[in-house]
Protein backbone atom coordinates (compact mmCIF):
# COMPACT_ATOMS: atom_id res chain seq x y z
CA UNK A 1 0.00 0.00 0.00
CA UNK A 2 1.18 3.26 -0.81
CA UNK A 3 1.46 6.26 1.48
CA UNK A 4 -1.47 8.21 -0.86
CA UNK A 5 -3.80 5.72 -0.22
CA UNK A 6 -6.96 6.15 1.54
CA UNK A 7 -8.72 2.80 2.00
CA UNK A 8 -12.30 2.21 2.31
CA UNK A 9 -13.11 2.40 5.86
CA UNK A 10 -16.17 -0.89 5.17
CA UNK A 11 -15.71 -4.25 5.94
CA UNK A 12 -15.34 -7.06 3.26
CA UNK A 13 -18.79 -8.25 4.70
CA UNK A 14 -20.02 -4.50 4.97
CA UNK A 15 -18.70 -4.23 0.79
CA UNK A 16 -20.97 -7.33 0.01
CA UNK A 17 -23.80 -6.55 1.79
CA UNK A 18 -23.69 -2.74 0.38
CA UNK A 19 -22.81 -3.94 -2.99
CA UNK A 20 -23.55 -7.37 -4.10
CA UNK A 21 -26.86 -7.00 -5.95
CA UNK A 22 -26.02 -4.00 -7.60
CA UNK A 23 -22.83 -6.14 -9.44
CA UNK A 24 -25.18 -9.05 -9.45
CA UNK A 25 -27.36 -6.98 -11.89
CA UNK A 26 -24.55 -5.91 -13.99
CA UNK A 27 -23.15 -9.44 -14.43
CA UNK A 28 -26.90 -10.33 -15.44
CA UNK A 29 -27.03 -7.52 -18.01
CA UNK A 30 -23.65 -8.72 -19.75
CA UNK A 31 -24.71 -12.33 -20.30
CA UNK A 32 -27.92 -10.89 -21.45
CA UNK A 33 -26.33 -8.82 -23.67
CA UNK A 34 -24.14 -11.61 -24.92
CA UNK A 35 -27.03 -14.15 -24.89
CA UNK A 36 -28.51 -11.37 -27.53
CA UNK A 37 -25.91 -11.64 -29.82
CA UNK A 38 -26.47 -15.05 -30.22
CA UNK A 39 -29.70 -14.73 -31.47
CA UNK A 40 -30.15 -13.23 -34.54
CA UNK A 41 -30.19 -15.67 -37.91
CA UNK A 42 -27.91 -15.22 -40.28
CA UNK A 43 -24.21 -14.87 -40.18
CA UNK A 44 -22.61 -13.71 -37.21
CA UNK A 45 -20.30 -11.28 -37.44
CA UNK A 46 -16.79 -11.36 -36.10
CA UNK A 47 -16.53 -7.89 -34.29
CA UNK A 48 -13.64 -6.60 -32.82
CA UNK A 49 -15.20 -4.82 -30.48
CA UNK A 50 -16.95 -7.99 -28.89
CA UNK A 51 -13.66 -10.06 -29.37
CA UNK A 52 -11.98 -7.60 -26.82
CA UNK A 53 -14.89 -7.74 -24.82
CA UNK A 54 -14.77 -11.74 -24.15
CA UNK A 55 -10.68 -11.07 -23.69
CA UNK A 56 -11.42 -8.32 -21.13
CA UNK A 57 -14.37 -10.82 -19.27
CA UNK A 58 -10.88 -13.32 -19.42
CA UNK A 59 -9.15 -10.99 -17.55
CA UNK A 60 -12.30 -10.98 -14.90
CA UNK A 61 -12.03 -13.95 -13.83
CA UNK A 62 -8.24 -14.76 -13.80
CA UNK A 63 -7.56 -14.37 -9.96
CA UNK A 64 -5.40 -11.48 -10.46
CA UNK A 65 -5.85 -8.29 -8.90
CA UNK A 66 -5.83 -4.58 -10.24
CA UNK A 67 -8.39 -5.91 -12.73
CA UNK A 68 -9.61 -2.08 -14.10
CA UNK A 69 -6.48 -1.04 -14.96
CA UNK A 70 -5.17 -4.01 -16.83
CA UNK A 71 -8.46 -3.96 -18.32
CA UNK A 72 -8.32 -0.49 -19.89
CA UNK A 73 -4.85 -1.55 -21.21
CA UNK A 74 -6.48 -4.37 -23.25
CA UNK A 75 -9.04 -2.04 -24.49
CA UNK A 76 -6.28 0.74 -25.26
CA UNK A 77 -4.18 1.68 -28.80
CA UNK A 78 -0.21 1.11 -27.50
CA UNK A 79 1.32 2.89 -30.46
CA UNK A 80 2.98 6.24 -29.66
CA UNK A 81 3.42 8.05 -32.32
CA UNK A 82 0.86 10.97 -33.54
CA UNK A 83 -1.06 9.49 -36.93
CA UNK A 84 -1.01 11.48 -40.03
CA UNK A 85 -4.69 12.21 -40.10
CA UNK A 86 -7.94 11.87 -37.81
CA UNK A 87 -10.22 8.93 -39.21
CA UNK A 88 -13.02 10.06 -37.51
CA UNK A 89 -14.08 12.60 -34.84
CA UNK A 90 -15.48 9.37 -32.59
CA UNK A 91 -13.66 6.41 -30.55
CA UNK A 92 -15.18 2.87 -30.56
CA UNK A 93 -14.22 1.45 -27.20
CA UNK A 94 -11.45 -0.75 -28.59
CA UNK A 95 -8.68 -0.93 -31.07
CA UNK A 96 -9.52 -1.68 -34.45
CA UNK A 97 -7.31 -3.67 -36.99
CA UNK A 98 -5.34 -1.59 -38.67
CA UNK A 99 -6.72 -2.62 -42.25
CA UNK A 100 -10.34 -1.18 -40.55
CA UNK A 101 -8.95 2.37 -40.62
CA UNK B 1 -22.06 21.51 1.93
CA UNK B 2 -21.08 23.31 -0.71
CA UNK B 3 -19.24 21.83 -4.03
CA UNK B 4 -17.88 23.29 -7.13
CA UNK B 5 -17.95 21.32 -10.49
CA UNK B 6 -14.83 22.51 -12.05
CA UNK B 7 -15.77 20.94 -15.69
CA UNK B 8 -19.35 21.37 -16.98
CA UNK B 9 -20.90 22.37 -20.05
CA UNK B 10 -23.82 24.51 -19.26
CA UNK B 11 -24.54 26.35 -23.03
CA UNK B 12 -25.79 22.59 -23.49
CA UNK B 13 -27.69 22.74 -20.17
CA UNK B 14 -31.13 24.16 -18.88
CA UNK B 15 -31.67 27.07 -16.75
CA UNK B 16 -33.75 24.24 -14.11
CA UNK B 17 -30.07 22.41 -14.28
CA UNK B 18 -28.47 25.78 -12.50
CA UNK B 19 -31.47 25.45 -10.17
CA UNK B 20 -31.06 22.17 -9.17
CA UNK B 21 -27.24 22.22 -8.82
CA UNK B 22 -27.65 25.30 -6.61
CA UNK B 23 -30.02 23.15 -4.34
CA UNK B 24 -27.84 20.46 -3.79
CA UNK B 25 -24.87 22.30 -3.26
CA UNK B 26 -22.94 24.17 -6.19
CA UNK B 27 -21.50 27.22 -5.44
CA UNK B 28 -19.14 27.94 -8.36
CA UNK B 29 -18.15 25.80 -11.96
CA UNK B 30 -15.68 26.55 -14.57
CA UNK B 31 -16.88 25.82 -18.07
CA UNK B 32 -14.44 24.89 -20.74
CA UNK B 33 -15.11 25.71 -24.72
CA UNK B 34 -16.08 22.20 -26.32
CA UNK B 35 -17.14 20.77 -29.34
CA UNK B 36 -21.30 21.69 -29.97
CA UNK B 37 -21.58 18.38 -31.72
CA UNK B 38 -21.01 19.79 -34.94
CA UNK B 39 -18.05 21.42 -36.56
CA UNK B 40 -19.01 25.34 -36.63
CA UNK B 41 -18.39 26.35 -39.99
CA UNK B 42 -16.71 30.06 -39.59
CA UNK B 43 -13.98 32.43 -36.68
CA UNK B 44 -17.31 34.59 -36.20
CA UNK B 45 -19.21 31.70 -34.89
CA UNK B 46 -16.41 30.16 -32.24
CA UNK B 47 -16.41 34.76 -31.28
CA UNK B 48 -20.37 34.01 -30.35
CA UNK B 49 -19.65 31.03 -28.53
CA UNK B 50 -16.64 32.73 -26.66
CA UNK B 51 -19.13 35.63 -25.69
CA UNK B 52 -21.59 33.32 -24.44
CA UNK B 53 -19.05 31.46 -22.13
CA UNK B 54 -17.60 35.17 -20.89
CA UNK B 55 -20.91 37.23 -20.86
CA UNK B 56 -24.28 35.19 -21.10
CA UNK B 57 -23.83 32.63 -18.98
CA UNK B 58 -21.94 34.43 -16.11
CA UNK B 59 -25.53 35.85 -15.60
CA UNK B 60 -27.79 32.94 -15.67
CA UNK B 61 -25.56 31.38 -13.20
CA UNK B 62 -25.76 34.74 -10.67
CA UNK B 63 -29.81 33.88 -10.60
CA UNK B 64 -29.07 30.78 -8.44
CA UNK B 65 -26.13 32.18 -6.74
CA UNK B 66 -23.08 30.12 -8.67
CA UNK B 67 -19.74 31.79 -9.70
CA UNK B 68 -19.42 31.05 -12.89
CA UNK B 69 -15.54 31.15 -14.88
CA UNK B 70 -14.52 29.76 -18.16
CA UNK B 71 -11.79 28.51 -20.60
CA UNK B 72 -11.15 29.24 -24.16
CA UNK B 73 -9.76 27.40 -26.78
CA UNK B 74 -10.77 25.46 -29.85
CA UNK B 75 -11.26 21.82 -28.95
CA UNK B 76 -9.38 19.02 -30.72
CA UNK B 77 -12.17 17.62 -31.97
CA UNK B 78 -12.28 20.71 -34.33
CA UNK B 79 -8.09 20.80 -35.13
CA UNK B 80 -7.75 18.64 -37.97
CA UNK B 81 -8.50 21.16 -39.94
CA UNK B 82 -4.99 23.40 -39.00
CA UNK B 83 -5.97 26.58 -41.14
CA UNK B 84 -8.89 26.82 -39.54
CA UNK B 85 -7.90 25.98 -36.07
CA UNK B 86 -5.26 28.89 -36.04
CA UNK B 87 -7.83 31.42 -37.58
CA UNK B 88 -10.24 30.65 -34.53
CA UNK B 89 -7.08 31.03 -32.19
CA UNK B 90 -6.17 34.35 -33.43
CA UNK B 91 -9.21 35.71 -31.73
CA UNK B 92 -8.99 33.98 -28.26
CA UNK B 93 -6.91 37.15 -27.02
CA UNK B 94 -10.00 39.22 -27.54
CA UNK B 95 -11.70 37.16 -24.69
CA UNK B 96 -8.90 36.64 -22.67
CA UNK B 97 -8.98 39.86 -20.31
CA UNK B 98 -12.70 38.62 -19.71
CA UNK B 99 -13.38 38.98 -15.57
CA UNK B 100 -14.46 34.80 -15.49
CA UNK B 101 -11.73 33.84 -17.77
CA UNK B 102 -9.21 31.54 -16.06
CA UNK B 103 -7.07 30.37 -18.78
CA UNK B 104 -6.77 28.13 -21.88
CA UNK B 105 -9.00 25.08 -22.19
CA UNK B 106 -10.04 22.14 -23.00
CA UNK B 107 -7.40 21.83 -25.18
CA UNK B 108 -5.59 18.21 -25.78
CA UNK B 109 -5.95 15.71 -27.93
CA UNK B 110 -9.11 13.68 -29.67
CA UNK B 111 -7.55 11.12 -31.96
CA UNK B 112 -4.08 11.88 -31.48
CA UNK B 113 -3.32 13.39 -34.87
CA UNK B 114 -0.14 15.21 -35.90
CA UNK B 115 -2.76 18.70 -36.44
CA UNK B 116 -3.87 18.15 -33.38
CA UNK B 117 -0.59 17.70 -31.91
CA UNK B 118 0.05 21.21 -33.63
CA UNK B 119 -2.42 22.64 -32.64
CA UNK B 120 -2.42 21.80 -28.99
CA UNK B 121 1.44 23.25 -29.10
CA UNK B 122 0.18 26.31 -30.24
CA UNK B 123 -2.50 26.66 -27.29
CA UNK B 124 0.53 25.52 -25.00
CA UNK B 125 2.70 28.59 -26.42
CA UNK B 126 -0.21 31.17 -25.56
CA UNK B 127 -0.90 29.75 -22.68
CA UNK B 128 2.79 29.96 -22.20
CA UNK B 129 3.06 34.09 -23.05
CA UNK B 130 0.10 34.90 -21.18
CA UNK B 131 1.03 32.89 -18.24
CA UNK B 132 -2.29 31.30 -17.53
CA UNK B 133 -3.62 28.01 -15.83
CA UNK B 134 -4.42 25.26 -18.57
CA UNK B 135 -7.09 22.83 -18.74
CA UNK B 136 -6.37 19.99 -20.93
CA UNK B 137 -9.11 16.96 -22.01
CA UNK B 138 -7.57 13.53 -23.30
CA UNK B 139 -9.00 11.95 -25.92
CA UNK B 140 -11.74 8.99 -25.46
CA UNK B 141 -11.64 5.25 -25.02
CA UNK B 142 -9.12 3.36 -26.94
CA UNK B 143 -7.36 6.64 -27.79
CA UNK B 144 -7.01 7.93 -23.96
CA UNK B 145 -3.59 6.08 -22.90
CA UNK B 146 -1.63 6.99 -25.67
CA UNK B 147 -2.69 10.39 -26.08
CA UNK B 148 -2.51 11.45 -22.51
CA UNK B 149 1.26 10.62 -22.31
CA UNK B 150 2.05 12.24 -25.48
CA UNK B 151 0.02 15.45 -24.32
CA UNK B 152 2.12 15.33 -21.01
CA UNK B 153 5.41 15.00 -23.39
CA UNK B 154 3.71 18.09 -25.03
CA UNK B 155 3.24 20.48 -22.32
CA UNK B 156 6.67 19.10 -20.44
CA UNK B 157 7.97 20.46 -24.20
CA UNK B 158 6.15 23.75 -24.01
CA UNK B 159 8.04 24.52 -20.84
CA UNK B 160 4.81 24.78 -18.60
CA UNK B 161 4.74 24.09 -14.94
CA UNK B 162 3.39 21.07 -14.08
CA UNK B 163 1.55 22.51 -11.30
CA UNK B 164 -0.21 24.94 -13.22
CA UNK B 165 -2.09 22.65 -16.18
CA UNK B 166 -5.01 20.02 -14.80
CA UNK B 167 -5.22 16.78 -17.32
CA UNK B 168 -8.71 15.90 -17.17
CA UNK B 169 -10.61 12.36 -17.95
CA UNK B 170 -8.22 10.55 -16.16
CA UNK B 171 -9.18 6.93 -15.41
CA UNK B 172 -7.50 3.89 -14.00
CA UNK B 173 -5.07 3.66 -16.79
CA UNK B 174 -3.47 7.05 -16.63
CA UNK B 175 -4.21 8.69 -13.52
CA UNK B 176 -0.59 7.23 -12.08
CA UNK B 177 1.34 8.86 -14.61
CA UNK B 178 -0.29 11.82 -14.47
CA UNK B 179 0.13 12.05 -10.67
CA UNK B 180 3.88 11.03 -10.86
CA UNK B 181 4.69 13.69 -12.97
CA UNK B 182 3.34 16.52 -11.24
CA UNK B 183 0.08 17.37 -13.26
CA UNK B 184 -3.30 17.83 -11.33
CA UNK B 185 -5.63 15.42 -12.28
CA UNK B 186 -9.48 15.37 -12.81
CA UNK B 187 -11.99 12.59 -12.92
CA UNK B 188 -14.83 13.06 -15.17
CA UNK B 189 -18.43 11.50 -13.64
CA UNK B 190 -20.47 9.55 -17.03
CA UNK B 191 -22.55 7.04 -17.02
CA UNK B 192 -20.93 5.39 -19.60
CA UNK B 193 -17.87 6.31 -20.50
CA UNK B 194 -14.96 7.80 -18.19
CA UNK B 195 -15.77 6.85 -14.42
CA UNK B 196 -18.40 6.15 -12.70
CA UNK B 197 -18.80 7.98 -9.11
CA UNK B 198 -17.85 4.24 -7.49
CA UNK B 199 -14.66 4.13 -10.25
CA UNK B 200 -13.51 7.32 -8.84
CA UNK B 201 -14.43 6.91 -5.58
CA UNK B 202 -12.08 3.66 -5.56
CA UNK B 203 -9.21 5.59 -7.80
CA UNK B 204 -9.53 8.27 -5.08
CA UNK B 205 -8.80 5.00 -2.58
CA UNK B 206 -6.00 3.93 -4.56
CA UNK B 207 -4.04 6.78 -5.53
CA UNK B 208 -5.01 9.53 -3.15
CA UNK B 209 -6.80 13.05 -2.57
CA UNK B 210 -3.50 15.24 -3.62
CA UNK B 211 -4.00 17.10 -6.60
CA UNK B 212 -7.15 15.35 -7.70
CA UNK B 213 -10.68 16.55 -8.43
CA UNK B 214 -14.22 15.37 -9.97
CA UNK B 215 -16.42 16.58 -11.99
CA UNK B 216 -19.29 15.86 -14.55
CA UNK B 217 -18.84 17.45 -17.74
CA UNK B 218 -22.22 17.78 -18.00
CA UNK B 219 -22.86 18.55 -21.81
CA UNK B 220 -25.28 17.89 -24.65
CA UNK B 221 -24.61 13.70 -24.47
CA UNK B 222 -25.29 11.15 -21.59
CA UNK B 223 -24.35 13.25 -19.15
CA UNK B 224 -25.24 14.13 -15.41
CA UNK B 225 -25.30 17.71 -14.31
CA UNK B 226 -25.30 16.12 -10.30
CA UNK B 227 -22.74 13.54 -10.69
CA UNK B 228 -20.48 15.10 -8.09
CA UNK B 229 -23.71 14.96 -5.78
CA UNK B 230 -24.09 11.43 -6.58
CA UNK B 231 -20.23 11.28 -5.96
CA UNK B 232 -20.13 12.86 -3.17
CA UNK B 233 -22.88 10.01 -1.07
CA UNK B 234 -20.95 7.25 -2.70
CA UNK B 235 -17.86 8.41 -0.17
CA UNK B 236 -20.52 8.41 2.58
CA UNK B 237 -22.06 5.20 1.83
CA UNK B 238 -18.36 3.87 2.38
CA UNK B 239 -18.13 6.33 5.76
CA UNK B 240 -15.49 8.30 3.85
CA UNK B 241 -14.50 10.99 6.48
CA UNK B 242 -16.28 14.41 5.57
CA UNK B 243 -13.29 16.67 5.21
CA UNK B 244 -11.84 14.04 2.81
CA UNK B 245 -14.96 14.76 0.37
CA UNK B 246 -14.86 18.21 1.02
CA UNK B 247 -11.31 18.46 0.30
CA UNK B 248 -11.60 16.36 -3.20
CA UNK B 249 -15.12 18.37 -4.30
CA UNK B 250 -14.66 21.55 -3.26
CA UNK B 251 -10.48 22.33 -1.53
CA UNK B 252 -8.65 21.03 -4.14
CA UNK B 253 -10.99 23.00 -7.09
CA UNK B 254 -10.56 26.07 -5.04
CA UNK B 255 -6.57 25.09 -4.75
CA UNK B 256 -5.84 24.65 -7.66
CA UNK B 257 -8.20 27.44 -9.19
CA UNK B 258 -7.03 30.00 -7.09
CA UNK B 259 -3.88 29.94 -8.81
CA UNK B 260 -6.16 32.52 -11.49
CA UNK B 261 -6.56 36.09 -9.95
CA UNK B 262 -10.03 35.47 -11.86
CA UNK B 263 -10.98 32.50 -9.75
CA UNK B 264 -13.51 33.56 -6.92
CA UNK B 265 -15.75 32.23 -4.64
CA UNK B 266 -17.13 32.20 -1.41
CA UNK B 267 -15.08 30.12 1.47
Amino acid sequence: MSSSEQPCPLSHAEMIDAWFLENRAKVLDLAAFLDRLDRPTGPSSDDFRVAALRDAISLLIDGTSDRTRRIQMLLSDHSSEPIDTAPMQGALGAVPPADTL
Amino acid sequence: MKYIDPHIHMVSRTTDDYRRMAQAGCVAITEPAFWAGFDRCSVDGFRDYYRQLTDTEPKRAAQYGIKHHCWLCINPKEAEDIGFAREVMSAIPEFLDQPNVLGIGEIGLNKNSKNELSVLEAHLALAKARDTLVLVHTPHLEDKYKGTMLIMDAVSNAGLDADRVLIDHVEEHTVGAVLDRGFWAGMTLYPDTKCTPQRAVDILERWGTDRIWMNSAGDWGNSDPLAIPKARMEMKRRRHPTAMIEQVTFGNPVAFLSRSPNFSVDV
